[in-house]
């Protein structure tokens, strides 16, 4: 069992993950280098996909991005491994836990008894690591909480069987091959440019497009009801946005703090001030998030056009943004 | 955000674990720093709860008035939709939808009953009542 393993909190749970595993394999990577470099920030707006009959707005690329995107870069040797029958994906993360290994594993949070009440949603693409096994306990690292955690061995087979959209199938993944030390300038201009192509990408729905295809949505949300449509509707904006392991303001300190440690790291110091600025787009969101919320709390009356408004003040703030990011990540490249 | 400025709030919805939260230290560094929430969090996360129970009891009203079956009950409270039931268990949503008639659900063989009671969770015997 790897005895030297170090829990460490995050913000979010599949870039804790791998900041965890990585370090734990000869690399300290840290969440935020771990989140930038995979190029996992973003925003989508999708509503053919419902959740308790709301659209989808996620503020970063879909689950999965970070792992299978740092595996490429740094040409690490992962191994992902699925199960048809729950009794052979436990006794296969025991065995793998015997030979030492660091195990990921992708669970649902619903079934989690260590998590908050309130947070236990069916939500089925969560991350978290195993690193041993006491008696029928589990000791996990489960990245969004501060301290590592036990679980019963019938709770986490449940969570990792969940069924539903993203269902696990009691996926396990580790490492066989440490990463080499990685060329950090070409590796963090490729990832700036990535993120870039993503944000700034002539397709509807994703990115600032997609921000702005959202304010209008926002501005003609129905209010014959009362407002309680559009009240929900705000408010699962929000939640994606502050509530779901996004480190603050939709990621966006997140991918700040990774502008800062890239600048550090690789001595273009031009990334600083971007993430300076992107701190303060940071702040607007948050101010987004708290008229949505008093609104929501009726503290202040209900006006979608003016929760629209802020939202394509922040995609024209994001695309100004992104366009000198892209300046400055060409820049870099010479 | 500023590092003092980060919310220190002690949500409900955090039962006293804290969130780790990006924010800007005196030296201009981002330091995660852990937070006992946010009001803004606590209000929409409560909300997304607080619908899920109202629905949970609205069915539990009208299982106990005859108008539902307590499966219905059990698939709110275990904070699902008919969409997410169907997934878990296999069976269609139209199924699943006839299973909330009282009559229909009272003549259920056991395979299903076991079904259902597996996918949310719950012993077989209290899928039967509600309380």
């Amino acid at each position: 069992m790897p005895t030297t393993f170090a829990h460490a909190h995050a913000s979010h749970c599949e870039s804790g993950v791998m900041s965890s595993l990585l370090t734990h394999h000869g690399l300290p990577l840290s969440e935020a280098m771990a989140f930038g470099l995979a190029s996992a920030l973003s925003f989508a707006y999708l509503p053919f996909v419902r959740i308790n009959g709301l659209p989808l707005v996620s503020y970063r690329m879909p689950p999965r991005a970070v792992i299978r995107g740092l595996e490429r870069i740094l040409s690490l040797g992962m191994r992902f491994e699925t199960f048809g029958s729950p009794e052979r994906g436990m006794a296969r993360l025991d065995e793998l836990l015997d030979s030492g290994k660091l195990v990921g594993l992708q669970t649902s949070v619903f079934w989690l008894p260590y998590f908050p009440p309130d947070l236990r949603f069916h939500f089925n693409a969560h991350n978290l690591l195993v690193y041993g096994k006491e008696q029928e306990e589990y000791l996990i690292s489960d990245p969004v909480a501060e301290t590592a955690v036990r679980c019963a061995s019938a709770d986490l087979q449940r969570a990792r069987f969940a069924k539903g959209a993203l269902a696990p199938k009691g996926l396990l993944y580790y490492v066989t091959r440490p990463p080499a030390l990685p060329d950090w300038p070409q590796l963090g201009r490729r990832a700036l440019a990535r993120t870039v192509r993503v944000m700034l990408a002539p397709i509807p729905l994703v990115g600032v497009r997609g921000m702005r295809i959202l304010a209008g949505r926002v501005a003609r949300l129905p209010l014959e009801d009362g407002g309680t449509r559009a009240r929900m509707y705000i408010g699962n904006i929000v939640r994606m946005q502050e509530e779901i392991g996004t480190g603050g303001g939709g990621f966006r300190f997140l991918y700040a703090s990774f502008l800062q440690e890239l600048a550090g790291t690789t001595g273009y110091a031009a990334l600083d001030a971007l993430a300076a600025r992107l701190v303060e787009i940071g702040d607007r969101w948050r101010e987004f998030a708290l008229a949505a919320a008093r609104m929501i709390r009726a503290r202040e009356a209900l006006a979608p056009s003016a929760l629209a408004e802020r939202l394509r003040a922040l995609a024209g703030d994001e695309e100004r943004f992104f366009r000198d990011l892209d300046r400055a990540q060409r820049a870099w490249a010479r | 955000m500023l590092e003092r400025d980060v919310p220190q709030e002690g949500n409900s919805t955090l039962a006293g674990h804290r969130k780790a939260v990006y924010a800007l230290a005196e030296d201009g560094k981002l330091r995660r720093v852990p937070s006992r929430g946010w009001e803004v969090e606590e209000i929409v996360t409560r909300q997304a709860v607080e619908d899920l129970e109202q629905r949970a009891e609205s069915a539990l009203a009208r299982a106990r008035a005859g108008e539902t079956s307590p499966l219905e009950y059990h698939m709110y409270r275990a904070r699902m939709d008919v969409e997410l039931l169907s997934q878990t268990t296999g069976l269609w949503r139209w199924r699943i939808r006839r299973h909330f008639n009282p009559a229909v659900f009272a003549r259920l063989p056991l395979a299903l009953r076991r079904r259902y009671a597996a996918a949310l969770g719950i012993p077989v015997e209290a899928l039967d009542t509600v309380d």
